[in-house]
């Protein structure tokens, strides 16, 4: 009996590879939006909870995030492999066996549930679990190469880290929690679609049935307006039930007028088009960079009008 | 010599090994840093409810 060394040639993961695999620049949108829930929850309801388990709830949504990113990294390996944005990502570069991503993720899932049930409620803890299954189970294994509505049912996902925030400190889930789900719920067709439209050629070369690719880019156009129609007013919703305060209210009409003004340049141009002209592709580009600052600015603001104390109702200031 | 008496030996590179090193550390930070969390809430937790040493849950005599 001998001994046959082979060498290895296996490529070798850094500890940035894995981080690439938690999705870092979602986690930071979700951590923001769970945050402010949790912020404004204080301020609406005068529970309070201890910083240490403010903190820790944070940090399970931020490990829960990660987990629904690695799970979808794994099962998207096939296609991430096609298209030349993400090909690059660990597992298509070789760099993390696809295995390791899916323990990562499923580990991180229950460390994370387990941490916020530990830190504050069972309907936290609940609304976590179910929102790593919806992004990691219900959009990346199903919707996201079933129908062109991917986007806009799996960004229900994406729409509970303020809800969770908000049933961290009170264990209930008010009407003020639901709008802001609502809002980001609202927010993502157009975020995302605005992208799609200048990588539908990578979609379809992936079968990704994304509506560029299977509607075409003159009707994606069409829905991002008609989204951002919703959205713009939907902003300001929060300022009729209290929730947003007068810095929310200048903020969310101000930010909102300019989504809709760069919406509608998107919508009557030829961006995503095969023969579309630079300067319209250089709007749809915008309009994806805006619509980042636009969610964290509303959000920064009812952070900043809860944590301070400057939440002054629009209400009592015109009275 | 047949084929089931051969053991095949993968020979890792320094590289390899320092990476695989430096895997393990981060598991055992990331262990590590979970069982801190966890003791940390326990402690909160238990502060909250009446079953602190203040309380004299665990050490009430009669006298």
């Amino acid at each position: 009996m001998t001994d046959q060394p082979i060498s290895s040639d296996l490529p070798v993961a850094t500890a940035g590879d894995y981080v690439q695999l938690l999705k870092p620049r979602i986690m930071m949108l979700v951590v923001f939006t769970a945050a402010a829930g949790l912020v404004a929850a204080q301020g609406m309801s005068g529970v309070t909870i201890h910083p240490l388990m403010g903190a820790i709830a944070i940090l399970a949504v931020a490990l829960g995030s990660g987990a629904a990113g690695a799970i979808n990294m794994w099962y998207d390996a096939d296609i991430d492999a096609v298209m030349s944005r993400t090909s690059t990502r660990p597992i298509p570069s070789g760099a993390v066996p696809k295995e390791e991503a899916l323990a990562m993720g499923l580990i991180m899932s229950a460390a994370s549930v387990l941490l916020m049930w530990l830190a504050s409620n069972t309907l936290a803890a609940a609304l976590l679990a179910f929102s790593i299954v919806y992004y990691g189970v219900i959009y990346t294994m199903w919707l996201k190469r079933a129908t062109p509505q991917n986007i806009v049912i799996g960004g229900g996902a994406g729409a509970f880290p303020p809800v969770i925030g908000w049933a961290a400190v009170t264990g209930n889930t008010p009407l003020d929690a639901w709008l802001l789900f609502a809002i980001i719920f609202m927010w993502t067709p157009p975020h995302f679609w605005a992208l799609s439209l200048l990588a539908h050629k990578e979609y379809e070369k992936a079968g990704v049935p994304m509506l560029p690719v299977t509607h075409g880019a003159r009707a994606t156009r069409r829905q991002v307006l008609a989204y951002t129609l919703v959205l713009a007013p939907l902003g300001l919703a929060p300022v009729l039930t209290g929730l947003g305060g007068t810095i929310y209210a200048l903020t969310a009409g101000l930010l909102g007028l300019v989504f809709l003004a760069l919406s509608g340049r998107v919508a009557f141009s030829t961006a995503g088009e095969r023969d579309a002209l630079p300067r319209d592709n250089r709007a749809a580009a915008k309009l994806f960079a805006f619509s980042i600052l636009y969610l964290f600015l509303i959000f920064a603001a009812l952070m900043l009008e809860h944590a301070t104390g400057w939440h002054w109702p629009v209400s009592e200031v015109t009275r | 010599m047949t084929d089931e008496d051969r053991i095949e030996r993968v020979e890792l590179s320094e590289r390899e090994i320092a990476a695989r090193k430096r895997r393990n550390l981060w598991l055992a930070l990331a262990l590590f840093g979970f069982v801190i969390l966890v003791g940390a809430v326990t402690m909160v937790r238990l502060s909250q409810t009446g079953m602190g040493p203040d309380q004299e849950f665990y050490w009430h005599i009669d006298n």
